[in-house]
């Protein structure tokens, strides 16, 4: 830790705070701060507002759970999408991921993580009763699993899968396979193993 | 001896977390070095060659090199990524659980190579077990011998006398049985039938093979999870987590084992 005692006690406590964030320790901490320091009072406003802002502004949206500053999010209120498809994600940035394909023009659904029972982390810590509400009110027809590819990701797009299955309802997994760009030789058995499960009349 | 720069093993991953922007750490199990965490770089993003080479309970080859801190994994090639697990969820919570445990239990950088063998063979017998509670009893009972906490089936832990074939106790805190005579002497015992007495010797000493052949019924099955539960939980000093999905998996209106 830096010794504070010479330092005056709102830049110390600036630079505690920084400290706080991840990424940044001690020295850069105080750097950022002598650099706030020298800044035109607007821009050091401007940042200070704009931290409240994040925090008084933005919430999650009561339908998908995505962050949003208008409740409903932009993408529930958009009548232009196609709202029987939800796409269940597991973190808000996975959205903008889809979105930038532009292909997919439905609902979402964040869980905000995912099932991870080596952390203690189980279905009642995620988003799922609100899905389950929101599919049994809503009229959706497909449901998209898009969590990750991973141990985690699959446990639990196979528990919302065990908890859709008797409502009727079609649900899908994203396809796993090989990543544009990629080289066969590197590819693992696992994803390997998946392709050509998934492969596809060319 | 001190470990080269550049070191191959074999290893099952137990454990992934995030680290920085797209590494994780992983905890792997060695059967040489014991327990190690170490960095995989950039595996998260989808072009990774390490990529799916080092998903959590993964069976596989691997090249470290020695870091600062953390060892940094260079290269790593599946031996059995246990396919057929991953897709049933109640076996793949299962294999986390032997996973957690074993992190929980061991130190790193101690060889145990029982230990190592162990949750490898369990790992690969819960793909196609039937009765998977039998099993998770096994390892755990074998588990904890090669740890050191091999529970005292034989005689009384007060007394030291043979125990009689009758309904006995089971203490946490002394790491064995008591007899009815006995059973004041350590807080919190359970009454431990005869019938599991058995099946816990049973598993103790012999391998799954072996053990595969006593069909266990509900009731005994259930005592057996209590009484290893009660042991487990009283040596960690705290609640093994995975085992509050497995409770939750085993609610009726989700899914039956």
């Amino acid at each position: 830790m830096l010794n504070f005692q010479s330092t005056p006690e709102p830049i110390s406590r600036l630079i505690e705070e920084f400290n706080k964030l991840p990424g940044i320790g001690p020295k850069s901490a105080a750097r950022l701060t002598y650099y706030l320091l020298r800044m035109p009072e607007g821009d050091a406003r401007a940042l200070a507002e704009a931290v409240l802002a994040v925090k008084e502004n933005v919430m999650l949206c009561s339908v998908c759970q995505n962050i949003t500053v208008a409740d409903p999010c932009s993408i529930c209120n958009n009548t232009q999408r196609d709202h029987s498809i939800t796409c269940i994600v597991e973190e808000p940035l996975d959205i903008l991921a889809i979105e930038r394909t532009r292909k997919y023009s439905g609902v979402y659904h964040v869980l905000h993580g995912v099932i991870s029972p080596a952390d203690g982390i189980g279905p009642d810590d995620l988003k799922i009763k609100e899905l389950l509400t929101r599919i049994q009110n809503d009229d959706v027809k497909e449901i998209i699993l898009a969590t990750n590819p991973n141990l985690e990701g699959e446990a639990t797009a196979m528990y919302i899968q065990r908890l859709i299955a008797p409502l009727g309802i079609r649900v899908t997994r994203l396809a796993r396979g090989l990543p544009a760009g990629g080289d066969l030789e590197y590819a693992d058995e696992i994803t390997l193993t998946r392709a050509l499960e998934g492969r596809q009349e060319f | 001896m001190a470990k080269p720069r550049v070191y191959k093993t074999e290893a099952i991953v137990l454990k992934r977390s995030n680290l920085g922007e797209a590494d994780k750490i992983l905890v792997i199990y060695t059967p040489n070095l014991g327990k190690i965490r170490a960095v995989a770089k950039g595996v998260r993003r989808s072009k990774s060659k390490l990529g799916g080479n080092v998903e959590t309970l993964i069976h596989s080859s691997m090249m470290l090199a020695q870091g600062r801190n953390l060892d940094i994994i260079t290269q790593s090639q599946t031996i059995d990524s246990f396919l057929p697990l991953r897709s049933d969820l109640w076996r793949t919570s299962c294999a986390l659980y032997t996973a957690e445990l074993v992190d929980r239990f061991t130190e790193e950088h101690i060889e145990n190579y029982p230990v190592y063998r162990l949750l490898l063979d369990t790992i690969k017998n819960i793909i196609e077990e039937e009765d998977v509670n039998r099993l998770l009893r096994h390892f755990e009972i074998r588990l904890l011998g090669y740890l050191g906490y091999k529970p005292e089936l034989k005689t009384c832990i007060h007394c030291k006398k043979a125990l009689e074939p009758v309904e006995n106790y089971f203490s946490a805190s002394g790491g064995g049985t008591l007899c009815p005579a006995c059973r004041l002497a350590e807080p919190a015992v359970r009454p431990l039938s005869l019938n599991a007495l058995k099946v816990m010797r049973l598993l103790q000493q012999s391998s799954y093979q072996q053990a595969s052949r006593v069909k266990l019924n509900e009731g005994l099955s259930k005592e057996l999870e209590a009484i290893m539960r009660s042991y487990i939980t009283y040596i960690l000093e705290r609640e093994v987590k995975s085992v509050q999905f497995l409770d939750e998996l085993r609610r009726p209106q989700n899914y039956q084992s």
